[in-house]
């Protein structure tokens, strides 16, 4: 925002700002885009959990989406970091946390936490994994798509048994070695606020462990509207026991989401810390409607009561019977309003934490531009993006099971 | 030793490639990420360019709630000293108006910082108490912007005060966020975070903070923590000591005398 534009926008801020805020809070730094960060890397976090419940805990239900989302969280892990950079002051400077990282600063951590996490558990993860495939596939394929599968082996084009056995052993290893990574990505993401002892919003040891539930919970729902999507795409039928399956494991997840928001809550209601005053003020009137509607009740409350009545959570039937047909628009319906939920929940946390004074002694206003580098069509591109990016990774490296080769296929040549 | 020796046999210009070679091997480990904050590459403490020594020195500030009138000086001072911003919503020092009235009801202002003074407020009779308290970057000991700055653009120096590299800042303003003083800002034209900085290209001439200087009631007092001849150094033997924010372990070096409890 150009520096006049700045002032007018802070002067309309400070006609709405309700007691009193001290002179330097009137302008709200860490706006939209710094949503859209915790919310994609929750999204990559989530999908490759799911993803491991395939590889490493053996869910054979889950086998249609487990290529899929590898990639897609491949797909959005490319754009997370994009929203961080857009935000900053000197993007050109940004180097410098890989550079001349601070090493006692939470986000200098950033740079190494997403190399390694997209080079060396994404990235190496999906070559192993496709590896035989992209040999087969460069055999069958003419043209310039036999040189790109051929140039992704990497020339490593012995498909024998033997190598093709160590690719599995290899993914598994990362796979395991993924699933801490995972919960470092996002508990990290949850511990950069949870650790602003300024903050008596963000300050709690909790939020870590909040973030990362509501990861597994945002990338397992998304993963539910992608498959579907998917199924709807290439005319296939949907497998409703992994619909079913994505269906329980998002409950669980849910569930533990749900807790530990409340545990959250009523710890700091209990404890009516000097802050307490403020947070009230803050829930019942600038978060209403993003925490208690959208966040809790849309986005646990309605989904949970769905998902116990309607779909196999807890025994072999639904609690209420209700056709496939029925139940599919449910879980789409139950999918779309938890990642409302999430991205609240990610709104409460960054906008909401800087809604009130650290004078605790009055409220302001997040005023949201449309245009501009942090306004809400940015907002909404970054969103959209890694979808886009997704459809191109499918196209490259199909993640359907009717396109995987098997080893029989590979020994008849 | 031994190389020194053999150094000075050479001749001049050799002596000179022979140093600006060790300089450049001196400022390439700097830049090695790997060896920050292991090495100590420098003897720290030794005298700088202008003969001044930050070694000796531990700065603080003292303010006396009690001696403030509100006339916002001080804040002109700042801005004028340090080219901030005009307009209201960047500050490196600012005054609050208190008016207590009764347990659970504080009003505070601070209109513009308190630069140009503050209008007159109707007393209905129910105001208990009323005091001005100036504002500015705590300088702490334990600072959570230097803590959380990912690239090490906000450090402490050696004398105790709180700087920020604007060639270095990336804006992030993660600094801003962990500031639990709102004491710091983003620059709109340099787009980097900017605080008080003691007035530090004046105090290491000697020369007191501007807003220290303006002061007509000498209720800010500028001066070295450990010396007992300052005058921070008397503030501390006459007065009650209270920092803000106590609790939050940041240790401020901006001490207060007469604060009261609503002021946070």
């Amino acid at each position: 925002m150009e520096s006049a534009d700045l002032y007018a926008h802070l002067h309309l801020v400070l006609k709405q700002v309700t007691g009193y805020i001290y002179p330097n809070e009137a302008e709200l730094h860490w706006g939209l885009l710094v949503v859209v960060y915790p919310y994609l890397t929750g999204l990559v976090a989530g999908a490759f959990i799911l993803a491991s419940l395939e590889r490493v805990f053996n869910v054979k239900a889950l086998e249609p989406t487990y290529r899929l989302s590898l990639l897609t969280a491949l797909a959005f892990m490319i754009v997370a970091p994009v929203p961080l950079l857009a935000h900053l002051g000197h993007p050109e400077r940004a180097f410098e946390i890989f550079l001349t990282p601070h090493l006692q600063s939470a986000m200098a951590m950033f740079g190494f936490v997403y190399a390694w996490y997209l080079g060396v558990v994404l990235l190496l993860e999906i070559w192993f994994d496709y590896r035989k495939d992209m040999v087969v596939w460069a055999g069958q394929e003419r043209g310039w798509r036999r040189w790109l599968h051929l140039a992704l082996t990497l020339g490593a084009t012995d498909v024998s048994e033997k190598s093709v056995d160590l690719d599995h052993k290899i993914g598994k290893t990362i796979t395991i070695i993924g699933i801490p990574s995972a919960f470092l990505l996002h508990g990290y993401v949850g511990f950069i606020f949870g650790s602003v002892k300024a903050n008596p919003w963000w300050s709690s040891v909790l939020i870590p462990v909040v973030f990362l539930f509501s990861a597994i919970v945002s990338g397992i729902a998304l993963m539910v509207i992608i498959y579907m999507l998917s199924c709807m795409l290439r005319w296939k039928k949907v497998d409703m026991n992994c619909l079913d399956t994505l269906a329980t494991y998002l409950f669980y997840a849910l569930v533990i989401d749900f807790s530990l928001e409340m545990l959250d809550f009523i710890h700091r209601l209990y404890e009516a810390e000097e802050s307490i005053k403020i947070l009230s003020q803050l829930i019942s009137s600038k978060l209403f409607i993003s925490l208690v509607i959208l966040q809790l009740f849309m986005g646990t409350v309605v989904p949970l009561v769905s998902l116990v009545l309607f779909s196999p959570v807890l025994h072999d039937r639904a609690l209420v019977q209700i056709p496939d047909e029925l139940r599919r628009m449910m879980y789409w319906g139950v999918a779309i309003l938890i990642q409302l939920g999430i991205f609240s929940t990610r709104w409460n946390v960054v906008v909401g934490g800087q809604l009130f004074s650290k004078s605790l002694r009055g409220l302001t206003v997040y005023k949201m531009e449309l245009l501009g580098l942090e306004g809400l069509l940015m907002g909404g591109f970054l969103l959209v993006l890694p979808l886009f990016i997704l459809a191109l990774l499918i196209w490259i490296l199909p993640p359907w099971s009717d396109k995987e080769v098997s080893m029989q296929e590979v020994t008849q040549g | 030793m031994v190389q020194e020796t053999r150094s000075e046999k050479r001749s001049a210009t050799e002596k000179g490639k022979s140093q600006d070679r060790r300089t450049f091997l001196k400022q390439c480990l700097r830049g090695s990420p790997l060896l920050l904050g292991i090495l100590p590459l420098e003897a720290k403490g030794a005298e700088e360019e202008d003969g001044y020594r930050p070694k000796e020195h531990l700065y603080g500030m003292g303010i006396d709630v009690d001696k403030c009138i509100g006339c916002g000086r001080c804040v002109d001072a700042c801005k004028n000293e340090n080219d901030v911003p005009r307009e209201p919503f960047f500050f490196r020092t600012w005054v609050e108006r208190y008016a207590v009235r009764g347990e659970d009801e504080v009003r505070i202002d601070s209109p513009n910082g308190g630069i140009d003074g503050f209008p007159l407020q109707a007393d209905d009779g129910e105001v208990q108490r009323t005091f001005f308290v100036p504002k500015l970057c705590n300088h702490c000991s334990n600072a959570p912007c230097v803590q959380v700055c990912p690239v090490g653009a906000t450090f402490t120096t050696e004398d105790g005060v709180v700087l920020v590299d604007p060639d270095y800042c990336i804006g992030c303003r993660y600094c801003i966020q962990a500031c639990p003083y709102g004491a710091r800002f983003l620059h709109p034209e340099t787009r980097t975070a900017e605080k008080c900085t003691f007035c530090y290209h004046r105090v290491r001439r000697d020369l007191q903070p501007a807003c220290v200087e303006v002061c007509p009631t000498k209720a800010r007092v500028f001066g070295d923590t450990r010396q007992r001849s300052s005058p921070l150094a008397r503030f501390f033997r006459f007065n009650k000591i209270q920092m803000l924010k106590a609790h939050l372990n940041t240790e401020p070096k901006v001490f207060y005398a007469a604060l009261d409890a609503a002021v946070g």
